[in-house]
């Protein structure tokens, strides 16, 4: 008979526990690979700029001049496409989804003391290689003028 | 992708000859090309087999409807007017820019 | 001669999940015409591949609709692929076909969902979404998003599945089927249900055919064409039969779409089975330069994904002609001279994805 087809289903959900959870008062459990949003590890940042140019949706901002990374999270896809390309691996997706909102928020991180000071010790060897190098390309260059001269 | 170049005025006659193959239409797509023209591909279909033709219009001129022959065709025909503006002639069933509610009139073909 | 009138239907209607407006030409009750209009959801997505790198475009084909989204992704990147002679490995492609036929099922839970909802089965159509819900959970656990998977990527899939998991899934559909299999007895056996579809929309081959139908539409009424025997990805190594039917009414498109997701159970069974293993992305060079047309069969029919390079960054056009708009015909044909009150179920029955026929 047709109309007592669904009847079972309906007494077992009748007296078994809900499937649906109390939250906000039971924790939402999020599994492993959920992409929630994507955090930044701003002791490992180098502020190359890859994550900027590799945004489909133009959400991320690096500022090399302030040292800080922005994120714009209402712009945010999650579609993960900075984690992947990010060389040095400080990006990361984390579980927790954005939070709403009345507003669109920027998220602003600096960059971490630690990791400043890395930089600029980076940066002054560098520059130290770069007029080491200038120096010699052009002590190279008086000493060829000289032979020619003569 | 086996692509005949056709024309504006010898696509009847090929879509007529799909029609005694017993191909049916799978659809019919604009592509904005350089200079303003627009190109449109028609592409019918046997279980395995695809038949593609193209011809290049200026976007200006109207283009004959294969809507008698293929009569689904009058939607994507619709589709065409509505986002590219090229006016097609001889319809079934013509929504007169209706089918699309767009804000800008063909939005396809700005820059 | 009955006065005619028009009522609008949409694009806010109980039975509508997304925004569709047709104007029904009315004689009394019955519907003696039918025209829709769409545009209230147009995005312009396929004008936006201009602006966008070949391979960011990926992300924005996947968010042409949320229920096809795989497809969309899918049909995408196996256009450039085939631009760009891209070979994807055996396993991205086995990956590719089990999370196609997971999205399958999710797409026929849900339509049956809302069909049980259109003809007021409350329960029932509770019970399909909590079925669904747990097809959710797998897409969550494998791919890190409910709806959005962003799995695919030219030249493979992004994130390997491990062998563990999909046998856990398995496992995890064998309860499912069980479960589909009681809501499917009250979908096809139960008195009430059978008065609402029996003989609603009916449409004979001939028509579907002529009307350019596909998907369910087109099996239903008895033309058995699945774009899946064409073999693309590794369709060709697994066994199935083309599930279809000749009566052509409402009816017979629910059972279509349950005897569909018995199927696509059976196929991820088979697919696990044979998973080859090995590397699931190939390097993709340059850009791509071509142009290309891929057929693939979606949840709800066939879908065509058109596209054309000219060895730029940006792609010249990407063009996706949706089952849904080329079932919209048969729409209005098969609610012509039906009653006022089977209309929320006729425009149910076609499974209608507005987001996708827009873009």
């Amino acid at each position: 008979m047709g109309a007592i087809n669904f009847t079972g289903r309906v007494l077992k959900n009748l007296f078994s526990k809900p499937v649906t959870t109390k939250y906000p008062f039971e924790p939402h459990v999020f599994k492993e690979r959920t992409r929630g949003h994507v955090e930044n590890d701003m002791d490992v940042c180098v502020l190359c700029g890859l994550c900027q140019m590799k945004c489909p949706t133009g959400a991320i901002t690096v500022d090399k001049k302030e040292q800080t990374w922005e994120i714009r999270p209402f712009s945010c896809i999650q579609c993960r496409s900075c984690v992947d390309q990010c060389p040095k691996k400080s990006l990361s997706m984390a579980q927790e989804y954005q939070e709403p909102g009345s507003e669109k928020l920027t998220k602003t991180f600096p960059l971490s003391d630690a990791q400043k000071e890395r930089l600029a010790e980076q940066a002054r060897i560098a520059a130290e290689k770069a007029a080491a190098a200038k120096a010699a390309a052009e002590a190279k260059k008086k000493a060829e003028a000289e032979i020619k001269s003569e | 992708m086996n692509i005949k170049e056709v024309t504006a005025d010898t696509i009847l006659k090929e879509a007529q000859a799909m029609k005694i193959e017993k191909y049916r239409l799978i659809q019919i797509c604009a592509t904005k090309v350089e200079e303003g023209n627009i190109e449109l591909l028609y592409t019918f279909g046997d279980r395995n087999d695809e038949a593609h033709f193209r011809f290049v219009t200026d976007g200006k001129t109207p283009i004959p409807s294969i809507s008698h022959l293929y009569w689904p065709a009058f939607l994507y025909e619709n589709e065409i007017h509505d986002l590219y503006g090229i006016h097609v002639d001889n319809m079934v069933l013509d929504y007169r820019g209706g089918l699309y509610r767009t804000a800008e009139k063909a939005p396809m073909v700005k820059e | 001669m009955a006065t005619r009138s028009v009522v609008p239907f949409g694009p806010q209607h109980p039975v509508l999940p997304e925004p569709i407006h047709i104007d029904l030409v009315l004689e009394d009750e019955k519907v003696i015409e039918a025209i829709p209009s769409i545009g209230f959801i147009h995005r312009g997505l396929e004008k936006l591949v201009e602006k966008k790198d070949f391979q960011e475009m990926v992300y924005v084909a996947e968010r042409i609709c949320g229920i096809c989204s795989f497809g969309h992704g899918y049909g995408y990147v196996d256009a450039i692929e085939h631009i760009m002679s891209i070979e994807v490995p055996e396993r991205a492609k086995y990956l590719r076909m089990i999370l196609f036929e997971l999205s399958r099922l999710h797409s026929h839970l849900l339509w049956l969902g809302l069909l049980a909802d259109a003809f007021g089965f409350e329960s029932l159509f509770m019970d399909t979404w909590r079925i669904r819900e747990g097809i959710l959970d797998m897409f969550e656990e494998s791919t890190g998003g409910r709806v959005i998977f962003s799995i695919n990527k030219v030249g493979g899939v992004r994130r390997d599945i491990p062998d563990e998991m999909l046998k856990r899934f398995v496992k995890k559909l064998d309860e499912i089927e069980s479960e589909v299999g009681v809501a499917a007895r009250a979908f096809l056996e139960d008195s009430a249900v059978k008065t609402r579809l029996c003989g609603i929309g009916k449409l004979t081959a001939r028509e579907a055919e002529e009307l350019g139908c596909c998907g369910p539409m087109l099996r239903a009424s008895g033309i058995r064409r699945d774009t899946r025997k064409l073999g693309y990805l590794a369709y060709d190594d697994i066994d199935f039969d083309i599930i279809a039917s000749d009566v052509g009414d409402s009816y017979a498109r629910t059972e279509v779409r349950l005897g569909e997701i018995f199927q696509s159970i059976d196929i991820i069974r088979q697919a696990v089975s044979k998973l080859p293993g090995g590397e699931t992305e190939a390097p993709v060079k340059g850009f791509p330069d071509g142009e290309y047309m891929t057929r693939i069969e979606q949840p709800r029919g066939e879908a065509c994904y058109y596209v054309k390079a000219n060895g730029k960054k940006f792609i010249q056009r990407m063009r996706v002609r949706t089952p849904t708009f080329a079932n919209i015909p048969a729409l209005t044909k098969i609610l012509q001279g039906c009653d006022m009150a089977d209309v929320p179920i006729m425009v149910v029955t076609i499974d209608p994805c507005i987001s996708c026929t827009e873009r």
